[in-house]
């Protein structure tokens, strides 16, 4: 029998008003009223946004946020009255007959207000008959582990169903909801599940022909523990993960410029790999560049803080995109770790939930030490790894030995060097060269933008040079002030010298100082003393990190001088800004710009050449010497040797890998901004602080608290929330909603958890095990509830449509990347390799048009790296590859911690005809016609087996081989159609096969690959 | 009880079932919710009803098309005349209207005026004053309402457009049109609810995100749909190579044809809704090249419009708008980048004001000889307006003023409403926001603005997010 659809729909329909959700309009009132499940939602939807959390806004002075607010005495009683809803104010209100009396008001402003129903009535009125008992918002409440309910001496459903504490749980609210639970799935079903759950493709034919026959009591954990060990879990994971944190390879705003982060995807996916500790996981996210002697790996974690969306546009100020930056930041960290909704607060206090404005801004505070560019390109830190690190040790002792072979043989040019000198000397008399002051006195070059710590000192004050002023700068670690975007721009001529004045302070001298050059990048670096700042790679040495000497004496004015060369500028450079950085310490600095003549010669060598040949210093005469060999001709052929290594030297530089990291610098004034009024300036200055609906941290005396703190403080035990909202976010990745079904709200509009012991059971479990997630997935999918089987009857539907009571499994669409994986995965395509730079599968041409500043057109990537897994796509904010945005892949401009899952045309066009599926089926009809067997009946078997891990029933059989024979005979008759089909995607089709044949198979790949059910994890 | 009643008698129950949080991804309902516009089973007419059902109030108009003049065409050169300015060219300008306001490109610049770069004109009976430049849009002045006291609050493109496109700058939200085609439904069984075509030239191309046409938090099958003058018209609509109509049907069939076979073991209303869609995927392959073929037009319409067939131009966009209007596309959005003139205003605003002139009126007359400009709304303006100040010779961003012109059902014809100081800086008659236009826009589609909402993170979010007002003044 042919059943008709419709008439599914129409029971599913139906079954909304049966169905026993807390708040059906004709639902039983429950037994016991209970405040938090029953009373919470109407106050705070209806009330709070007059009478709760936000002081400016509260009207009548009343709050019903707040326990004192609910009780409070009034001269005409009180607002609640235990026991006596007609002595209670409250309600009074909700059932006057009085227009203007009545709450909730129907209209304010120009919004409206929904009446109670006269369920919500009812409730409201119970709750006081049973002596309106008043609790705290379950998510501020430190969970306590709960006792797990004994379920097991039931009947031989619970033994049949019970495999875990968690069923034990769930058993529990099948009884008080009068559910059964649903049969196991048969091992095909859990062996896909478990697959796409874990590591989010398709088990391979052998892999669920093997289970099936596994026949050991344990064979179930035992695929769990393999999946686990996959080295695709990983993946699968972060897929989820780089959602949250909005991970992407473009800045976002405007021209949506690339930038590479890619390592800390790769982090991501390793720490899940490796199991890394949750709360180590968080830590190194906040504050790995905080930690102890952090490590590369560590560092790459701390780009978390710089993955939020940044601008280049010009004429976009700084001030406003740094208070964008910090709303930036607060919105992602509140909504993954805390799972609040601190969005509202950047303008004013929270409407339903204890969360001030100022706590916005004192979180925010927390990141007010991050460097980054307000408005500009973000500067990407090279990561040395240790194949790296070789090649750069053998070419610097390749270099030095050059080197030194050149110094060596300056004995046998005495002679020409002589008659060279005596040449020179004569030009050079009285001098030809002299500095131009560029940052001198109190004067920057016209058009320069200063940022940074800017703090003139007058002669009083300190150390002045022969100037007026000069810019004291003082820090516990790094900081630094610069010019930058300057019109007037140092033209940069050949033998030019660039210099700076410097005075260390003898007490408290700097670590290291460096300056640095800006000729569009700020790629030039010079330093001096320790290698502390991280600027251009701690540990490299190449232009964009040059050290140039030990720290410069303290206590009196030192001339600081960079050569071109050592930075990797040249006489077609043009420089428009230069920095004064400084790893602590206090220091003054003074005139900076560059020294020049006319004969392209340095500074040390027209000074030299002034003095008489007797009476030069050895310094002096080895600079004559250092500037000859530099043009000796005979040196010639040791110079060009020398140029092909410093040529290969920089080719490394240029190839390490680059990432955004975060870096300390001294923290930005944070103010709180009235309405978010980044031009305002009236507000209080804020410290770091944790919301104080959450708790307080205390800063050790003359302390700041730091990104540290806070993400100590964030996976301590007593944090009332982080663990819970984790957990419940694992529990949707393996039932397909979460047990708080708000995954970004757990605050008073936000879901009651459905089943509350069971959310804090897995919450403290997940910190008693040292925030093991391999182990909380474990058990989420060893549970007897995991392995249910999906399919709802009619009667399942009716008693539980939206399956609140979890008494079958979830059903619902793969991800987006998943089900390209899918496909790529049964067609043999997919190439299984982890991590690396992003990749660019086929996208239609034209895409980007739109993009600017620069012009772009996206390369289609060749060979294997067009067949990798979908979280590799290069991830453009403004223009999402079309294929994945169809599926509902986010564009990671803010958090998302739940995907909708859609079902429209546009995904329907995108997998009959991108290029990646109508490759992806003649790769897999290759493969059923090259292992399937000879016959037609045989082949579809086949591909079955191989797609769905299943056998054809003889009407699928029946559809699919009546539209064989028809393909076969047409594309026979027609071979230019069956070439272009076969033409499709850039793998050439196997000469060997059959055209038409394989063209016919295609078109039955085609609808294999497209079927709900391939797409769907039952 | 038909299919449709129930449906929406559903849809009704929304916000109530989110409440529970019943509908956060509840596939049976979720689907339901985005069941296509495919043909019931009992025959019904194909169309989606909407969230809005039945309509707040009478609806003036069905559709929206929007000419969004994208990169901030100057309202000084437009629509907004200021003799006073041309009198200041060149001397400063006043401290007390500049000073502690937020300003784009010209921080730290010296301040001087920059008068009008072109004449204006009086237009029609209704004598509006109108840019020399745009003569044709002169002849339709006195079907046009033209505001001068409109402002934004974001002065850089990307958060303009955002703002203007979903009342907020907070990026995330949903557009305008994903809005009225989630509130409204759509007309049409074979186009997407909400099309964007675009177009440039004239001026520098300022880039444009897909967010400016995305669904936000709304269900993503709200989500505006970019058709294309080259390539695919819509992204993958066309079949793979080597596949013909016939065989692509067969696939098509068979995958449905297996979706069903399986549905009837699973139980799985997702199910239903994938073969709709498909279904739908399928028209579409037809539809949209049949849409977008103008070769079929009458010679005089392609020249009332400028437009040459497969050109991409503005014109032949807005041919193609009045196309998806007869086809009741609901909204339909056609950007124009070019007029960010930082500098040489004065022929580069006429470059660009000669490409979408004749095709901005054409549409007007065109809709109205058909007897649809009564029940269509045309709007044209873009995200914010320029400065009075010289930036060389050109304007900067200017976030406190700008002008559009309405025009079609419900509106007022002949009409300039609101005024700006003698510099075009400040409104200050009748001062009107984005939120404001909104709320008026949905008015006139029969929606009160403060109850068409969707909860997101625990908040009932609007297009007009806490504020807007009706403009009464500019309703017929």
């Amino acid at each position: 029998m042919k059943r008709n659809p419709l008439s599914i729909v129409l029971v599913a329909l139906l079954a909304i008003s049966a169905a026993p959700c807390a708040e059906a309009a004709d639902a039983p009132l429950p037994d016991e009223i209970k405040f938090n499940r029953d009373i919470r939602p109407i106050l705070s939807d209806r009330c709070f946004a007059c009478h709760g959390p936000d002081a400016n806004k509260r009207k009548a002075k009343l709050r019903l946020d707040t326990e004192d607010g609910v009780f409070k005495k009034l001269d005409s009683g009180a607002i609640v009255t235990p026991g006596k809803p007609e002595a209670s104010e409250l309600w009074k209100r909700i059932i006057s007959s009085d227009e203007e009396e009545r709450m909730p008001l129907a209209k304010i402003g120009s919004s409206f207000l929904k009446p109670l129903s006269d369920r919500e009535k009812a409730l409201v009125k119970r709750w006081i008959e049973q002596g309106a008992k008043w609790e705290g918002h379950w998510a501020y409440i430190t969970p306590v582990k709960p006792p797990v309910p004994d379920m097991s001496g039931l009947d031989g459903v619970a033994k049949d169903f019970i495999r875990n504490p968690i069923d034990h749980f769930v058993l529990r609210k099948h009884r008080e909801q009068n559910l059964r639970p649903t049969k196991e799935a048969d091992r095909r079903t859990l062996i896909r599940r478990l697959s796409f759950d874990i590591r989010g493709l398709p088990p391979t034919a052998a892999e669920a022909d093997a289970f099936a026959k596994d026949t050991s009591p344990d064979a179930y954990e035992k695929l769990v523990d393999r999946l686990l060990a996959d080295k695709h879990f990983g993946e699968r994971m972060a897929v989820y993960w780089l959602d949250l944190v909005r991970y992407a390879d473009s800045a976002g705003y405007h021209s949506d410029n690339e930038r590479n982060v890619w390592l800390y995807r790769d982090y991501v996916i390793n720490a899940f790999n490796n199991n890394k500790r949750f709360d180590v996981f968080t830590k190194e996210q906040f504050a790995g560049d905080l930690l102890p002697d952090a490590d590369w790996e560590q560092k790459i974690a701390s780009g978390y803080n710089r993955l939020l969306n940044t601008t280049e546009e010009g004429g976009a100020q700084a001030k406003e995109y740094t208070a964008k930056y910090l709303a930036d930041r607060v919105r992602n960290a509140s909504t993954v770790w805390l799972g609040a909704t601190m969005g509202c607060c950047e303008c004013h206090d929270h409407k339903y939930d204890p969360l001030p404005q100022k706590d916005f801004y004192s979180l925010g505070a927390f990141f007010a030490d991050v460097q980054e560019t307000p408005v500009g390109r973000q500067g990407q830190t090279p990561v040395v790894t240790p194949e790296h690190q070789a090649k750069i040790a053998e070419l610097d002792a390749k270099i030095a030995d050059v080197n030194k072979r050149m110094s060596d043989a300056s004995a046998s040019l005495a002679a020409a060097q002589k008659t060279w000198e005596a040449e020179l000397s004569k030009k050079v008399e009285g001098g030809t060269r002299s500095d131009m002051a560029w940052v001198a006195d109190r004067d920057v070059p016209k058009g320069a933008t200063k940022d940074g710590t800017w703090d003139y000192i007058s002669k009083e004050q300190g150390p002045t040079r022969d100037a007026r002023a000069s810019r004291k700068q003082e820090a516990g670690e790094l900081v630094q002030h610069f010019v930058i975007g300057a019109k007037e721009m140092i033209d940069v001529g050949k033998g030019d010298v660039f210099f700076a004045y410097i005075y260390l302070d003898p007490k408290n001298p700097p670590k290291q100082v460096m300056l640095q050059f800006n000729d569009g990048s700020w790629e030039h670096r010079a330093w001096w003393g320790g290698d502390h700042i991280p600027f251009g790679g701690n540990g490299t040495n190449g232009v964009n990190h040059r050290k140039l000497g030990d720290l410069p004496k303290a206590g009196q004015w030192v001339r600081l001088e960079v050569q071109l060369s050592d930075v990797g500028l040249s006489d077609k450079s043009k420089i428009n800004g230069m920095a004064f950085t400084q790893w602590g310490g206090l220091a003054y600095w003074a005139d900076a710009g560059v020294n020049r003549d006319g004969l392209g010669l340095p500074e040390a060598v027209v000074k030299a050449l002034q003095k008489e040949v007797g009476k030069r210093s050895d310094k002096e005469r080895e600079a004559i010497a250092s500037h000859y060999r530099s043009i000796a001709p005979q040196l010639e052929p040791l110079r060009n040797e020398l140029k092909s290594l410093a040529a290969q030297r920089e080719a490394v530089n240029k190839a390490l890998p680059t990432t955004l990291i975060t870096t300390a610098t001294s923290p930005r004034t944070v103010r709180l901004l009235p309405r978010g009024n980044w031009l305002d300036d009236s507000g209080e200055v804020m410290s770091p602080q944790v919301p104080s609906a959450y708790g307080e941290l205390k800063a050790a005396e003359g302390k700041r608290l730091s990104r540290l703190d806070l993400s100590n403080w964030l996976v301590s035990k007593e944090n009332p929330v982080v663990a819970r909202v984790f957990v419940n976010r694992l529990w949707k990745l393996f039932y397909g909603e979460g047990l708080v079904r708000t995954l970004e709200d757990f605050g008073s509009q936000g879901d009651w958890p459905t089943h509350p012991e069971l959310l804090d059971w897995l919450a403290m479990e997940f910190v008693d095990s040292g925030f093991d997630v391999k182990h909380m997935i474990r058990l989420m999918a060893t549970a007897g509830t995991y392995r249910q089987s999906s399919d709802a009857t009619p009667q399942a539907m009716q008693r539980d449509l939206f399956n609140h009571w979890l008494a079958r499994q979830g059903r619902f669409r793969l991800s987006a990347e998943f089900i390209r994986d899918n496909a790529l995965a049964v067609s043999g395509l997919l190439t299984s390799e982890i991590g690396g730079p992003s990749v660019k599968p086929y996208q239609p041409r034209g895409y980007w048009q739109h993009l600017n500043f620069p012009k772009r057109e996206w390369q289609n990537d060749k060979g294997s790296d067009q067949y990798r897994r979908g979280l590799y796509t290069w991830w453009q904010r403004s223009f999402l590859q079309p294929s994945l945005l169809a599926f509902d892949a986010s564009s990671r401009e803010e958090a998302v911690c739940a995907r909708p899952r859609s079902n429209t045309p546009l995904q329907a066009l995108a997998m009959l005809n991108d290029p990646t599926y109508v490759e992806a089926s003649r790769a897999f009809a290759q493969g059923i016609m090259k292992d399937g067997g000879k016959s037609p009946v045989d082949r579809l078997a086949y591909a079955f087996d191989q797609a769905l891990q299943r056998k054809p029933s003889s009407d699928e059989s029946k559809v699919l081989l009546a539209m064989y024979e028809k393909h076969r005979a047409q594309y026979a008759a027609d071979a230019a159609a069956a070439a272009a089909l076969l033409k499709e995607g850039d793998k050439p089709a196997d000469a060997s096969l059959d055209a038409a044949e394989l063209a016919a198979w295609s078109s039955v790949s085609r609808v294999i690959l497209n079927l709900h059910e391939s797409i769907t994890r039952e | 009880m038909s299919m449709q009643e129930l449906l929406r008698d559903d849809i009704a129950r929304r916000t109530f079932l989110r409440r529970s949080g019943l509908s956060v991804g509840s596939m049976a309902l979720a689907s339901l919710l985005n069941q296509s516009p495919a043909r019931g089973a009992d025959g019904a007419k194909p169309q989606a009803a909407g969230v809005v059902n039945p309509l707040h109030h009478k609806a003036k108009i069905k559709r929206v098309i929007w000419l969004y003049m994208a990169g901030g065409p100057s309202h000084l050169e437009t629509l907004d005349y200021k003799p006073k300015l041309a009198e200041m060219n060149g001397k400063p300008m006043p401290e007390s209207l500049t000073k502690g306001q937020p300003i784009a490109q010209l921080q730290g610049k010296a301040l001087t005026c920059l008068g009008p770069q072109h004449g204006f004109k009086k237009y029609g009976k209704s004598g509006q004053e109108i840019c020399e430049i745009f003569p044709k849009v002169g002849e339709i002045a006195d079907d046009l309402c033209i505001i001068r006291s409109l402002h934004t609050e974001a002065i850089n493109h990307d958060p303009a457009h955002t703002f203007m496109n979903t009342g907020s700058s907070v990026p995330g939200r949903p557009a305008m049109g994903s809005w009225l085609w989630y509130g409204l439904g759509s007309e049409c069984d074979d186009l997407p609810g909400f099309i964007v075509l675009t177009s440039s030239g004239g001026g520098q191309d300022q880039p444009i995100a897909q967010r400016q046409w995305h669904s936000g938090f709304l269900p993503s099958r709200f989500q505006g749909v970019e058709f294309r003058s080259k390539g695919d018209p819509v992204l993958y609509v066309s079949r793979p190579g080597g596949v013909s109509n016939e065989q692509q049907n067969d696939v098509v069939s068979a995958i449905s044809e297996l979706n069903r076979l399986h549905n009837a073991k699973v139980n799985d209303p997702e199910i239903t809704t994938r073969i709709s869609q498909y279904e739908m995927a399928f028209k579409m392959q037809t539809s949209v090249p049949e849409l977008m073929d103008l070769s079929q037009e009458p010679k005089e319409m392609l020249e009332m419009y400028g437009a040459k067939p497969g050109d991409g131009s503005f014109a032949s966009n807005c041919l193609l708008a009045r196309r998806m209007a007869q086809r009741g596309v609901r909204f339909i959005q056609l950007y124009h980048r070019g007029w960010d003139h930082h500098g040489g205003i004065k022929g580069a605003i006429q470059g660009v004001a000669g490409r979408v002139d004749q095709a901005s009126a054409a549409l007007v007359t065109d809709l109205k000889r058909r007897g649809m400009l009564d029940e269509t709304l045309v709007v044209w303006g873009g995200e914010f307006g320029r400065t009075p100040m010289a930036q060389g010779n050109g304007r900067d961003h200017h976030m406190k003023a700008m002008s559009m012109w309405l025009c079609g059902g419900g509106i007022k014809g002949g009409m300039t409403y609101g005024a700006t100081d003698d510099f075009g800086y400040n409104p200050v008659e009748n001062v009107t926001h984005i939120n404001d236009l909104h709320a008026t826009i949905l008015h006139l589609l029969g929606i009160d603005h403060g109850k068409l909402t969707y909860r997101f993170q625990g908040r009932d979010f609007r297009l007009t997010d806490i504020a807007g007002e009706v403009i009464k003044p500019i309703l017929a």
